[in-house]
Order: structure tokens, then sequence, then C-alpha cells
């Protein structure tokens, strides 16, 4: 077999690959560990209700994992700043993004959150997925 | 309400963002004062009292529903956008971009009638009296 024939896949795809994989998955793990923290919390309305905005707020930022799920969103964040200053397969690295993290977030919230993903979520995370991915190509 | 805030709160604040970023002249990490003085810029100010608006609503509605729910039927925000650029700005919106409208619609209108929540099984006493 000659590989010589083989097509070429460029440097530039595997580092915007890497990088879209980097954002995917530090917003993915923020998401979660925010979802936790909110849960962990308890509703917010019915904490409000009793004990205030001030008391909403303390319970917020008593929550350990609440600063984790913020730590790993600002890590998304500048991850896709830097891809993007990066000038790396714009045409790809946004829509791609975009799409992935509604279904990486499904998935980590079924195995992480035990939430009930049913066959109704995951067909709304498939079509809105794709549709995420149009409107952002 | 606090769906529809997180929906409209977090594309809005990001198109203000980047339309109040975009008009400044460009910025650069030698001069973080010129930084911190965009944000106090009519667009950049308003996209960030957005945003602040998005993650309490947000954070919010993480505190009595699913993440997976959550994220699911706030995705309509997504498409605001486009049809406010198209119906406001009279944008021109492609084909493609049409399609991904159509199928977030579709994606939203399935989840949203479910269960918000996931109810976790009470725990079991097995010291309980029968």
């Amino acid at each position: 077999m000659n590989l010589t024939s083989l097509p070429v896949i460029s440097a530039g795809f595997w580092a915007a690959t890497a990088m879209i994989a980097a954002v995917v998955l530090s917003s993915t793990a923020g998401e979660v560990l925010t979802a936790a923290a909110m849960k962990s919390v308890g509703d917010l309305d019915e904490i409000r209700a009793h004990s205030g905005l001030k008391g909403a707020i303390v319970a917020v930022l008593t929550c350990p994992l609440f600063f984790a799920g913020v730590f790993f969103m600002a890590v998304a964040f500048f991850a896709l700043l830097f891809t993007l200053n990066q000038r790396m397969e714009l045409g790809l690295v946004g829509p791609a993004t975009a799409s992935l993290t509604v279904f990486t977030n499904a998935v980590a919230a079924k195995l992480f959150l035990k939430e009930n993903v049913d066959r109704r979520r995951w067909t709304s995370a498939v079509l809105i997925c794709i549709g995420v991915y149009f409107l952002a190509h | 309400m606090i769906l529809i805030l997180v929906a409209v709160c977090a594309p809005l604040g990001n198109t203000c963002l980047a339309k109040g970023m975009t008009s400044l002249p460009e910025l650069t990490l030698a001069h973080p004062l010129a930084l911190f003085a965009a944000a106090f810029t009519p667009w950049v100010a308003l996209g960030i009292a957005l945003l602040i608006g998005f993650f309490a609503s947000y954070l919010t509605a993480l505190s009595w529903a699913d993440l997976s729910y959550v994220m699911l039927a706030t995705a309509w925000g997504n498409m605001l956008v486009e049809l406010l650029a198209h119906f406001c700005l009279h944008e021109p919106v492609s084909f493609q971009r049409w399609l991904g409208v159509v199928l977030i619609t579709l994606g939203v209108a399935l989840v949203a009638p479910g269960p918000s929540r996931t109810e976790q099984p009470a725990p079991h006493n097995s010291g309980a009296p029968q």
C-alpha cells in the first residue's frame, strides 16, 4: 500500500480538533459542576422567600462546587477566545463547539447528575445539536 | 418566566457585547485600562448587564430543573438573534439557517412539555415498620 496516496490531514485540522475538544470538555465540566452545585443548594426561589436575596446569594457563594463550575466555565470561555484568535478553521470551530456542547451536556447530565434523559430529550438534543450547527455555520 | 430570561438574555447580551466591542478601536493587553474603560461604553455595559441577568436566572433555573431540561428548553434563544436580524434589520437568512431555526423549534417543542426535573427515588429505609 502506497502511504503517499493517503489523504493528508493538515496540522491545522488536528490543532482545531484539539481546541474544540478542550472547549467542549471544559464547558461541559463547568455546566455539570454548576448544575450539581445548584442541586445541592436547593430551590433558590424558596431560599429567597425565607432568607431574602442576600440569603440566596450567600447560599450560592458558600457552595464550593459553584466555584469549581465557574472556574471551568472561565477556562472554556478563554479557550474559545484563544481558538478564535488563532484563526483555526473558523468555519469549523464555532459551529462544532456550539453544537457538540449540547450533546455532551446531555450525556454528562445522565452520567454524573443521574438525570432521566429519556428518548424525548435525546431526540430533542440531536435536533437542537444539528440546528445550532446550521445556525452557527 | 425564568426560562424565558435564560433564553433571551444570553444571545442578546452576546450581541450587545459584540456590537460594542467591534465599534471600539483594537484593544491590546498592553493597555489594560482601555479594556476596563470599554466596560463602561453603552453597548458593552448593556451586554454585561444582560449576561449578569442570564447567569442569575440560569442558576435559579438549575436549582429546580434538570440541566438537560434547561439547556434544551432554552435553546430557542439561539434563533432569536437570527429572527431579530431578519425581521428587524432585514438581513438575509440563508436556507441552511432557516433549516437550523426549524430544527431548534422542533427540538424545543419536543422537550418543553415534558417533566423539568428527575424525581430521585426516596432513600429506602429498611428499618421502617411495615
